[in-house]
């Protein structure tokens, strides 16, 4: 299971946090508080695995994370997450956001925090992975898309 | 209305979207808060307006601001409204936000029930999709009760992409309400095959996670699983499946022998390093629940550890960690392969990367070894001095302790080497575990008799070293320590060699700083050594010394009582007066030391952790018992307590027996010593681990050796860990002298040529001999403690309820509740009448349907009672199929003859079991046609066992469910059933009589007997039918479709070698038909054979897999093929062939599709399928005989069934629907088929002709 994900930059600022377990609001910015202080200090050159923090998770859980440009993308998972698993579907997420996107970057994240919640919603679902093929998880954000584009030119037309 | 609609739409241009919101959060960096505030107040203002646009913005404003950490569940209700939009846009922004910020408590949920429920019912799928995805993350138990079979009704939508997210949350409704895991669990179990790849990964994915925590219930899944191993080529799906097997493994051993070769194969042939990763983690973790010494394991766990070394030589960090961890899981059965690969571990100890340096450091755990010990921990020791940041300064410290400690000090040769370590630790500054390093202290001083003075006089310049600690002392946890010395100090203090300096040391002003609870036991240990102190001085004649020490007590207690500790307080006044006193009695000159020490006399024994949970409650006891009457009358409770008394006191003066001769005192001495030996909680004082727990011989030879202080103790602050090291390597090298000096003497007087045997090599693990013999006391235990250790579970763990059988078969009160169940409970509906009313009677029905058979003599009152019954389950029948047709209306109705048919069939459940067992005793392939089926009627046996050990425990349930559920309507209805059942009863106890009779007669009789007990077993069957076959070789095939192409089949074929001679160059050709050609590799012309990849040894058989493309399926095809092969002798090889005709039935073009009876009723409504049937006579086999054969030989999944009428379904590989409706009277069977290809119909009717006509 996955128990959180989050994104934030390189000062430690959120871009999206999705926990899956509920945790009061400042307990979830305390967690983003020190997830980033544990996965800042670490060079870029060391593995992506680290030890799980203190408030999320116990033993059992581990933090995995990637350190893209300005961004640092961090799963929270148990044991029963392959880790070389988890790694992959981070990439597979970065992908398709770079596809939904064209060209992803921070400010795209930053404009577009909902969408990247649709995104992420088609990849991972409660904690469980949902799909890990990135061209059927881009066909269904554009479905929806789509849908929500109609949706809005039928507005217009209303008026 | 339009005007309020245009004037909402312009305000919204006025309005901020969430763009606007952060670029305004953007551009107020210095007042980010006020900025926020007035934006709240905004979206306050938005959430006011009707227009659902405005609200679905400030919503998704909300969302945002929820990120940054505002508490926006104030809006709760506003979301609710969003969520429930008629427009997907907004209703995503709603559940989006509620995803986010829902949770249990949040009381706005109980609103959204019906909404969901109506989402998720859409005929949009992405608003069902949205809806799943929300409701995932806030689903509470009154949720997932209410909502439980509407998700259950979508894992067989027809889009995947709501079935795998439907799947997916079934997860999160078992945990909020486990109730729903047994009946959701076969719908749930079928889409493991779903077509779709996305649901059978998610199906998997949930199937792991709940195996995970309760793998026991899992087990019968194996086989299942097993396949999709061996099928699959999604590395996610083989990931967890890998990855589930390692958790079901330590269950069943012999699942982990069948696991081991495909394994090795993946880890030989996958490129996917995740892949790789995990076999090698299954393969180790198979290799743990095997018992070790098996000559072929060794390989394997040669493969995984160089694999891993691989990892870990990887440049990759990744790679390195995880080699590293799973490294360590060898580490625990098999220290010897990982000890190998010592060097690459100590050099993972240096790496930059501290994630790598911990993961190292958990393996040195295992590596040490009574030779290298001190050698690792000096090493470790360096590190810590080097190491920056407290917290892996504070792993390795807690890592050296677990080192040293672990396994009761096995390792450990030299305590006073392990003190001094431990003394040295307490230099460190700032770490967080001096109440580690105390207890360490604690447990060496009381544990190892031998080491207390020298520990006492560690701790004693501990104590006087105190300032050097406590420099900054509330911010630093190593002052804990002296909470040790303290106690160390008083409670040995006649180890001490300076009392006085001692205790003054532990009456320093200073002291009063410390932590309350540690200044508590310096006052009571000061009071200890003060006895001590005042035994020694009284000997002398001049009593002035001992007077001062009482006033040194009473000048520096006072201190103390002032503490605003309370328990500082009152042991310090306490105390303080009781020094007044014997001041005083000083002063007259009376002796008082003796009494002073008896105060603090006996010796205190460590105690188990556990003891006090495992003692047992002795037998008879029962705790809940009332020991006396409650107290409801008054007279009685004068007498009762001394009823009790009289009672006990013989208990007590039993062990006063003191005339017991000296033959029994050497027995019980005996028998105790046996005792001890066999309990594994007596630490047996021989230090040399490895014989610990097996074969002590007692505890009397050991020697308790005097230690001789080589050391000088007196140098504090300096680590002294190092010279014994040094010492140590001499004290071994003298050791090793001589014993080689005596083996030398021995070798000389042996002097004949086996002088090569006592080849003094290297140094082994025995040949070291610790510098002390150290007594280490047992911990105390409760006599015939119970060695259990399931007091870790968590009784919170929600996964506990989550502990459920799965193969026991449903009963009909466990069904998901149903929309109108709980508004309708007070009102009976006449379906669930019904269903009550069939659910009775069918168990009796189906054991007098058996008994009939077994004895012909009463078959006519039989008969009468079942034709009794016939009627009214025709009735009933009938009643049931308007159900069906009726659709939907009837849900209810549906629902709970699906449970029921679920629960009909006990036999099929129980055949699962046997299949595992069956599974996982065979070879990975069955050798031969005709031995598999002995094996497996052998396997069979045991079956019905089973069944019929369930059958008494379902039956007594039925009658009271009924009876709960049947309040008022029909009483006479259950009158009439208890009589039936009663008749019935008393039949069945004659028949019994009958049999019992007979058995003492006849062989064949008995025989008979002996079935009546054991449900009729399935007789067993097999697919795989006769090929071909001459003397060299036989061919078995089976033939099925391939579920994942609608043109493909594939047979699978068993080559059998029945000679002496070694086959191979096989290959395997047929003659391509115009419908049906053979796949063969690309590049390979029209007519190549394929080559069979593997070679037979004599008696040797082994199965492949051949592909066959095929057009059209509604007819049967056969094909011509051959088989060539070069059969090899010693001498000569001679090239042989075997002709064979494929036979493509009709049926190997169905697949078995599961199909609920709603989804059956539709098809048979939709009139696409075209009718025709077919009769069967002279059928003598039970009808769930017959069932199963159809099921199992043509392909079809049993769909309902009521008494001797089944609705049947199976589908083509090219998506033909196949619906059977079988009815049996007497020998007479009659099937009415439908199907949209009658061609195909027709072809499968004869099929299923001939296969009873053959039996």
């Amino acid at each position: 299971m996955i128990k959180a994900i989050l994104i934030f930059n390189n000062h430690g600022k959120p871009r999206l946090i999705r926990f899956y377990q509920y945790f009061a609001e400042d307990m979830q910015q305390q967690i983003i508080r020190e997830t980033f202080h544990l996965v800042s200090k670490r060079d870029d050159n060391v593995c992506n695995f680290l030890e799980g923090g203190s408030l999320i998770g116990g033993s059992d859980y581990k933090l995995i994370y990637r350190h893209y440009a300005t961004l640092y993308f961090v799963f929270c998972v148990d044991s029963s997450e392959s880790e070389l698993g988890i790694l992959d579907l981070i990439q597979v997420f970065v992908e398709t956001l770079d596809k939904c996107f064209e060209n992803v970057c921070e400010l795209d994240l930053i404009f577009h925090m909902d969408k990247v919640h649709y995104i992420l919603q088609e990849v991972v679902m409660g904690g469980m992975v949902l799909e890990t093929n990135m061209n059927e998880i881009v066909a269904q954000v554009e479905v929806q898309n789509r849908m929500e584009k109609s949706e809005v030119s039928d507005v217009k037309q209303g008026l | 209305m339009a005007l309020k609609i245009v004037k909402g739409s312009i305000d919204r241009m006025f309005d901020k979207n969430l763009q606007d919101l952060v670029r305004g959060i953007r551009n107020h960096k210095e007042d980010e808060a006020k900025y926020i505030s007035t934006c709240i107040d905004e979206i306050k203002q938005e959430l006011k307006q009707d227009n659902i646009a405005v609200k679905a913005n400030a919503v998704c404003k909300l969302t945002y601001l929820q990120m940054l950490g505002y508490d926006v569940s104030w809006a709760a209700f506003n979301i609710v409204e969003v969520m429930s939009s008629s427009k997907f846009t907004y209703k995503r922004i709603g559940y989006l936000a509620a995803s986010q910020c829902f949770h249990e408590s949040t009381d706005v949920i109980m609103l959204t029930t019906n909404q969901i429920r109506k989402d998720l019912s859409s005929p949009n799928q992405y608003d069902t999709g949205v809806a799943l995805t929300g409701l995932s993350c806030f689903v509470t138990p009154d949720l997932a009760r209410d909502l439980a079979n509407d998700i259950m009704t979508l894992m067989s939508h027809t889009k995947p992409y709501i079935r795998k997210k439907a799947v997916l949350i079934m997860y999160k409704v078992f945990l909020k309400y486990p109730e729903s895991l047994r009946p959701a669990f076969p719908r749930l179990k079928e889409k493991l095959e779903d077509p779709d790849p996305g649901v059978q990964s998610a199906a998997v994915n949930v199937i792991c996670e709940l195996a995970r925590r309760n793998p026991k219930n899992y087990l019968s899944l194996a086989p299942l699983f097993f396949k999709l191993m061996t099928s699959s080529t999604n590395n996610w799906v083989l990931i967890k499946i890998i990855k589930l097997f390692g958790a079901l493994t330590p269950l069943e051993p012999r699942l982990g022998k069948k696991l081991i070769e495909p394994l090795t194969n993946l880890i030989h042939s996958t490129s996917a390093m995740s892949l790789l990763y995990e076999c090698v983690n299954t393969v180790i973790a198979v290799l743990i629940s095997l018992s070790s010494g098996m000559p072929n394991h060794s390989a394997s766990i040669q493969l995984c550890v160089q694999k891993l070394r691989i990892l870990i030589e990887d440049s990759d960090q990744n790679l390195k960690y995880l080699g590293l961890l799973a490294m360590s899981k060898i580490l625990k059965t098999h220290p010897k392969s990982v000890q190998s690969h010592k060097d690459l571990i100590l050099q993972c100890l240096d790496d930059k990367d501290e994630s790598i340096r911990l993961r190292a450091l958990d393996l040195l755990y295992g590596m040490v070894s009574k030779k290298n010990l001190m050698e690792i921990v000096k090493k470790l020791m360096l590190h810590v001095d080097k190491a920056e940041g407290t917290t892996y300064r504070d792993e390795l410290l807690t890592k050296i302790i677990d080192i040293c400690s672990q396994s009761n000090y096995q390792y450990i040769t030299n305590f006073e080497w392990y003190i001094s370590i431990l003394v040295e630790l307490t230099r460190l500054e700032g770490t967080r575990h001096g109440h580690l390093i105390a207890s360490q202290m604690l447990d060496v001083a009381i544990r190892v008799k031998a080491i207390r003075a020298f520990a006492v006089a560690q701790m004693a310049t501990l104590l006087d070293n105190a300032h050097l600690l406590t420099g900054n002392m509330q911010r630093n946890g190593i002052c804990e320590v002296l909470y040790a010395a303290a106690w160390i100090c008083g409670e040995f203090s006649e180890h001490l060699e300076n009392p006085i300096q001692t205790l003054e040391a532990m009456l320093r002003p200073k002291v009063a700083t410390l932590p309350g609870h540690i200044q508590a036991v310096y006052v009571q240990n000061a009071a200890k050594l003060f006895a001590t102190v005042l035994k020694g001085q009284e000997g002398n004649t001049d009593s002035t010394a001992a007077q001062e020490t009482s006033q040194l007590m009473i000048d520096r207690l006072p201190l103390f009582v002032q503490s605003a500790n309370l328990e500082v307080q009152e042991r310090a006044s306490c105390i303080l007066q009781l020094v007044k006193y014997i001041q005083k009695l000083q002063q007259k000159d009376v002796e008082v030391a003796e009494e002073v020490s008896a105060l603090f006399a006996g010796e205190l024994n460590p105690v188990a952790p556990k003891a006090q949970k495992k003692v047992p409650v002795p037998e008879g006891l029962d705790l809940d018992a009332w020991i006396n009457e409650p107290p409801s009358e008054s007279e009685s409770e004068d007498e009762q307590p001394k009823a009790i008394f009289a009672k006990e006191e013989p208990k007590h003066s039993r062990p006063r027996h003191t005339e017991v001769d000296e033959k029994e005192l050497a027995r019980r001495r005996e028998a105790r010593k046996q005792e001890q030996a066999n309990n594994p909680f007596y630490i047996k004082a021989s230090p040399s681990s490895q014989k610990v727990y097996q074969d002590t011989p007692g505890v009397e030879h050991i020697p308790v050796v005097q230690i001789d202080l080589s050391v000088p103790l007196k140098v504090p602050g300096m680590p002294m860990s190092d010279q014994y090291v040094k010492l140590e390597e001499e004290r071994r090298q003298k050791e090793r002298a001589e014993k080689k000096k005596k083996e030398k003497k021995k070798r000389k007087e042996k002097r004949s040529g086996r002088g090569k045997k006592q080849d003094s090599g290297p140094e082994s693990e025995e040949d070291i001999t610790p510098a002390h013999m150290v007594d280490i006391v047992t911990e105390e235990m409760p006599e015939n403690a119970l060695p259990s250790d399931d007091d870790d579970k968590d009784p919170n763990d929600p996964h506990k309820a989550l502990d459920i059988d799965l193969d026991k078969p449903l009963a009909d009160s466990e069904k998901l509740p149903v929309r109108s169940h709980r508004a309708a409970e007070s009102l009976k509906s006449p379906a669930e009448d019904g269903d009550v009313e069939s659910a009775a009677i069918h168990a009796p029905k189906k054991k007098n349907g058996k008994e009939k058979r077994e004895k012909k003599k009463d078959k006519d009152s039989d008969r009468k009672k079942s034709k009794e019954e016939k009627k009214k389950k025709k009735h009933k029948h009938e009643e049931k199929e308007e159900d069906l047709l009726g659709g939907q209306a009837e849900e209810p109705a549906v629902q709970s003859e699906e449970t029921n048919e679920v629960a009909a069939p006990p036999t099929s459940t129980s055949a699962e079991v046997s299949d595992l067992d069956f599974w996982l005793s065979n070879a990975p392939v069955p050798s031969n046609t005709q031995e598999a089926p002995t094996v497996a009627a052998a396997e069979a046996a045991p079956v019905p066992k089973v069944a019929s050990g369930t059958a008494p425990n379902s039956e007594p349930d039925e009658p009271k469910d009924t009876e709960m559920e049947e309040t008022k309507s029909s009483k006479h209805k259950k009158k009439k059933q208890k009589k039936e059942k009663e008749e019935k009863e008393k039949k069945k106890k004659k028949k019994h009589h009958h049999h019992h009779h007979h058995s003492d007669g006849g062989g064949e009789e008995s025989v008979q007997n002996g079935t009546v007990e054991d449900e009729e077993p399935l007789p067993p069957m097999s697919n795989y039918c006769l090929l071909a076959e001459n003397s060299y070789i036989k061919m078995v095939c089976d033939i099925q479709g391939n579920l994942q192409d609608g043109s493909q089949v594939v047979v699978s074929v068993i080559f059998e070698n029945k000679c002496d001679s070694f086959l191979k160059s096989m290959e395997f050709n047929v003659l391509d038909s115009l419908n049906s050609k053979l796949q063969r590799p690309e590049g390979s012309g029209p007519h190549d054979g394929l080559t069979v990849p593997f070679q037979l040894p004599p008696g040797v058989s082994n199965e492949a897999r051949f592909v066959f493309t095929v057009q059209s399926i509604v007819m049967p095809q056969k094909l011509k093929g051959t088989l060539t092969f070069i059969v090899k002798n010693e001498d000569s090889s001679t090239h042989e062939k075997l002709d064979f005709k494929l036979h493509f039935t009709c049926t190997s073009y169905l697949i078995t599709t599961p199909c609920y009876s709603d989804a059956f009723a539709k098809l048979l409504e939709s009139g696409d399928l075209k009718g025709s049937s077919v009769r069967l006579e002279g059928v003598n086999m039970p009808f769930h005989h017959l069932l199963a054969r159809i099921c199992f030989h043509h392909h079809f999944s049993v769909v309902e069934r009521i008494d001797s009428c089944a609705s049947m379904y199976s589908r083509s590989i090219q998506g033909h629907h196949v619906c059977l409706l079988v009815k049996t009277s007497g020998q007479t069977v009659s099937i009415d088929a439908k199907c949209d290809e009658p061609t195909l119909l027709g072809n499968v009717l004869d099929e299923i002709k001939q296969t009873f006509s053959q039996c």
